[in-house]
């Protein structure tokens, strides 16, 4: 491999998008926290932002043809990693789902979420037809399948969601024939029932409480009615910063973290909330652009997989902090405090730059 | 390194432009959901935050105090905690309950059940489940703030009334108000709320009550209170000043001690009540937190009454005091004229029955006017004369005097008493008037019924020459209603000399209550429940009497006049009730001799007042007297005057 990769080539609008949603998220989680117990859990996640940043141009010089050839090593390694967190990992707020590593709880389905946008690359890579066969449509999922199977019982509802968009959007760029999409639907509403008898009772009850929230006062549908108060409070112009009564007075849930949104929108106002959400639009444009421009299909496969995913991430966590959309515990990707989700959204974007450094390479 | 990969590099643009524009469409759809938030419903959720910020905790103003005549205190307050749970966080609520209860010495499940009555209430509003609360409670709170942070300590303010139920029933008490009284108070008063339930309490409970102020604090989502709003401070009731003096009903308590019955003293110049008891009271100290089911069931069910308020409730037969009403008539009336004499053999017989004199069997009082039939109390020349003014003219008379209507005392459920007439028992029962019946009421037995405030009230009006004054517990009232009867100066000279030889002349029935010094005038009455034949076939001995005295001083234009009456008792009123009412009068004197000797112990007086606080003029509010019940006495013109803003 030459080493022809200047720094010219990096994508310098991505790392200026990802910044700047950095520095939203850095911002709120000080005023959140600052007159708390939990003050200085800013510099915390500068910390992880700056170690997400250098793994992410380690990563990003590392050829991404040489790591999907190892994808079906990683594969094996995600699924005993996640066999090995149901057995060893810690029990933290009530899932199963970390490991300790260097003195930090690491969430094992963060670093699963990233091999599986690989392996599924890999996967969509090696078919050569334009459209995808139902044989092929049942072996990604299958691919798919088992992990989430695994995140699922940690139980992890919320990362095991993320699988399903990185399938559905390699999918369908590789060619994903409509009458497959509609069986697969059918065969999804069929299944609905059965989901929700496997679902375990806190899930039930996020659910319910998101279709009935004035029947549950107290539980989500409290967080959940405490987020749009915050957030409809708020106004257009916002309360400023450290001034929202929601946030400072701890009426928000997870502040921090998941509902930071939440803690944003009532501080900045709708002017803020369209700030943040612009970023997030020029984010996940540039990420489809650096798909378009990909060398091979293989970079399109993986750009596409972190877009999905982070796109995912978006929706399903900006919908519940208005109430749109049940409380599953995904966060905000850059905003959330968290190491674990930080570093791989930034090992994400890492892969993102591999595939653009190496656009004009042969 | 192998090969798959190479040289594929068909992507599909189209699709991949079709992403995209799902990336924008969802964006955009969010956006709109911010918008509808914080753009079109943001004042909603404006007053949402506000109101989860801002928790509203009342400053309880304290009720006014009572001061007798003299300025002494006769009911107090004094400061208590209540224990509040904050409910808010239904969760912390049921996992720290037990922990609660076990703190607070409560029952669990008793809590349960108060947490269930209560769901109606809107949740941020906390509720009382300790009225009381111990040092070791405030400790226990204090202590345990960090790890169950659902307790609060509301500072209240109890009644104190004087021990042993002293005037109990003149002062009322208070309690929680009931469903009907938030219901009738247009928003004034919320559940749990304390209000007047009886006698003044009740009666001045607008003035006594003050205007409770409102701490206004914010509090963080576990309801710890992190930083103050505005105050509005409590603005207290006012104080009330009443006619009463403590001497006199310390006298009139101990004179009833244990004995059922009630006494009333009046000044008939002004209409201010001086004493006022009726036994057996309840201690209202009793009800000032929370009166249990069970002592409240007792109190209802006990065959003495204890709620009945005696004064002003108990419509009782006057006996022999109903003949200074008889005689005020007659020589009214001159039915029979006023030299009319009758023979009393010990007996009469009238429309063929006979009908005792109470010295039946031991004496007779031979020819008697009219002046020795009331020294003596002669029942048979009142039969007499009963007979030859017939009801409706014994009615009309009682009725001019104030028999039969409430007196507009300001207190409530003052009764009326009853005199009966041919209209009335045409009207209740439904036949004609018995004339025989009209002998049995000459000597205030039969169907007359009266209440001791009557009695008091009646007999000093007439002793003032015609002169109704309202009786009133409220010092300085200013509209004190009154009312005045044409009576001729030979009639008031007649029967209060009358009065003044029961207990001054030889053979009056009065004479074991001389007073030396003093005008005392006065008439026994002993009204039978039961006849001596019905109460010995009953094994009750001599049986059951209500003995009444009403006595007064000086004899004309009287400064004082006693009721009293001692209900189920088997002697005659003179002996039972007599000894009390001339105790009071006694008293009366010596008080007032006292002052206008020595003039260090009068001048004493104002600076006690000084010492409670403000001085009683410049804080006693005007008099409000329950229109409603003074419709006889005040003028419709003054009723509006009289009611409370």
């Amino acid at each position: 491999m030459k080493d022809t990769l200047g720094t010219r080539d990096y994508d310098w609008w991505l790392i200026a998008i990802v910044a700047a949603i950095c520095a939203l998220g850095v911002i709120e989680i000080y005023s959140a926290t600052h007159g708390s117990a939990l003050a200085g859990m800013h510099t915390r996640q500068i910390r992880w932002i700056v170690i997400g940043a250098v793994l992410m141009f380690i990563f990003s010089r590392l050829d991404y043809h040489v790591i999907l050839d190892q994808a079906p090593i990683l594969y094996i390694v995600g699924i005993v990693a996640l066999t090995a967190v149901l057995i060893f990992g810690h029990r933290r707020f009530g899932a199963q789902r970390w490991i300790p590593i260097l003195g930090e709880f690491f969430q094992v389905s963060e670093l699963v979420k990233l091999i599986i946008i690989i392996v599924l690359a890999r996967f969509f890579a090696e078919v050569r037809t334009d459209e995808l066969s139902l044989q092929d449509l049942i072996k990604a999922g299958l691919l798919v399948g088992v992990p989430l199977v695994l995140i699922l019982k940690q139980p992890d509802l919320g990362t095991a969601l993320v699988l399903m968009p990185m399938l559905i959007v390699g999918a369908f760029l590789a060619g994903l024939q409509w009458k497959h999409a509609a069986a697969v639907v059918f065969i999804g509403l069929l299944m609905l029932p059965v989901g929700w008898h496997f679902m375990k009772p806190y899930q039930k009850e996020r659910v319910t409480s998101f279709l009935h929230p004035e029947e549950d006062a107290k539980g989500s549908g409290y967080q959940v009615l405490q987020s749009k108060i915050a957030v409809g409070s708020g106004g257009f112009w916002g309360k400023g910063f450290g001034n929202g009564t929601q946030n400072q007075l701890g009426y928000i849930p997870v502040r921090y973290s998941d509902f930071i949104m939440s803690a944003w929108a009532e501080e900045q106002g709708f002017k803020g909330v369209l700030l943040a959400l612009g970023l997030y639009m020029a984010l996940l444009l540039r990420l489809v652009q650096n798909a378009q421009r990909a060398k091979d299909r293989a970079g399109m496969f993986l750009v596409m997989g972190v877009t999905a995913a982070l796109g995912f991430h978006v929706l399903v966590n900006v919908a519940m902090v208005i109430g749109a959309m049940p409380v599953t515990g995904i966060p905000l990707p850059l905003m959330s405090y968290g190491g674990s989700a930080t570093l791989f959204v930034f090992l994400a974007i890492g892969l993102v730059m591999n595939v653009r450094l190496r656009r004009f390479v042969n | 390194m192998s090969y798959w990969f190479r040289n594929d590099n068909r992507l599909p643009q189209v699709r991949l432009a079709a992403a995209s524009y799902v990336i924008v469409g969802i964006i955009t759809l969010l956006l709109l959901g911010f918008w509808k938030l914080q753009v079109i419903d943001s004042d909603k959720y404006g007053v949402m935050a506000e109101r989860n910020r801002v928790r509203s905790i009342p400053i309880i103003a304290p009720r006014g105090r009572m001061l007798d005549r003299d300025g002494r205190v006769l009911v107090d307050n004094y400061p208590s905690f209540s224990v509040l749970l904050l409910r808010d966080d239904e969760a912390a609520v049921s996992k720290n309950l037990p922990a609660i209860a076990d703190g607070l010495g409560l029952s669990l499940d008793d809590l349960k059940e108060q947490l269930v009555n209560t769901q109606a209430l809107p949740k941020f509003q906390p509720i009382v489940i300790k009225p009381e609360a111990t040092p070791a409670d405030v400790a226990f709170i204090e202590s345990h703030r960090a790890d169950i942070p659902l307790l609060e300590m509301l500072m209240v303010h109890r009644r104190r009334y004087l021990p042993g139920g002293f005037m109990a029933h003149a002062s009322g008490y208070v309690g929680e108000v009931s469903e009907e009284q938030i219901e009738s108070s247009n928003g004034k008063f919320r559940p749990g709320d304390f209000a007047g339930k009886t006698g003044l309490e009740r009666q001045y409970n607008d003035l006594l009550v003050g205007t409770d102020g409102m701490r206004r604090v914010i509090v963080n989502s576990v309801g710890k209170e992190v930083g103050r709003l505005e105050q509005q401070e409590a603005i207290p009731g006012k104080q009330i000043q009443l006619t009463i003096d403590k001497d006199l009903q310390e006298v009139a308590e101990a004179g009833l001690g244990d004995k059922k019955g009630a006494i009333v003293a009046l000044n008939p110049q002004t209409g201010e009540v001086l004493a006022f008891a009726s036994h057996p009271a309840p201690d209202p100290n009793d009800f000032a937190i929370r009166v249990s089911k069970e002592e409240w069931q007792r109190l209802n069910e006990d065959p003495a009454h204890p709620l009945l308020n005696r004064v002003t409730q108990a419509q009782l037969a006057p006996g022999s005091v109903f003949k200074i009403i008889m005689a005020t008539a007659m020589l009214e009336s001159k039915v029979p004229p006023e030299n009319f004499t009758a023979f009393c053999p010990g007996f009469g017989v009238f429309y063929g029955q006979m009908h005792k004199c109470w010295v039946y069997g031991k004496s007779a009082h031979g020819s008697v006017n009219l002046h020795s039939a009331i020294v003596r109390s002669c029942d048979v020349f009142f039969y007499n004369v009963g007979m030859r003014m017939g009801i409706d003219r014994i009615a009309k008379y009682a009725k001019m005097l104030g028999l039969g209507a409430r007196s507009g005392i300001d207190l409530p459920s003052e009764e009326p008493g009853l005199v009966p007439s041919e209209e009335w028992v045409q009207r209740v029962y439904h036949h004609k008037w018995y004339p025989g019946s009209t002998i049995s009421v000459s000597i205030g037995q039969g169907s007359v019924m009266v209440t001791p405030l009557q009695v008091a009230y009646v007999i000093g009006g007439i002793a003032s020459g015609g002169d109704f004054k309202q009786p009133h517990l409220l010092k300085d009232a200013p509209n004190v209603g009154e009312k005045h009867v044409e009576l001729a100066e030979d009639t008031v000279e007649q029967v209060t000399q009358g009065m003044y030889g029961v207990i001054n002349e030889a053979g009056g029935t009065g004479q074991a209550v001389k007073l030396q010094g003093i005008e005392f005038c006065g008439k026994s009455g002993t009204a039978q429940l039961m006849s001596y034949g019905a109460a010995s076939r009953l094994g009750l001995g001599k049986g059951k009497n209500d003995g009444w005295f009403v006595g007064f001083a000086p004899r004309r234009n009287p400064e004082i006049v006693v009721a009293a009456v001692v209900e189920d008792t088997s002697e005659h009123g003179g002996t039972t009730s007599g000894p009390v009412v001339r105790d009071i009068v006694k008293a009366y004197y010596d008080k007032k001799n006292k002052k206008t000797q020595g003039q260090v112990t009068a001048g004493n007086q104002p600076q006690q007042l000084q010492k409670n606080g403000a001085s009683p003029a410049a804080e006693a509010p005007k008099a409000i007297l329950k229109p409603e019940e003074t419709a006889e006495v005040v003028p419709p013109s003054e009723k509006k005057k009289a009611r409370p803003e």
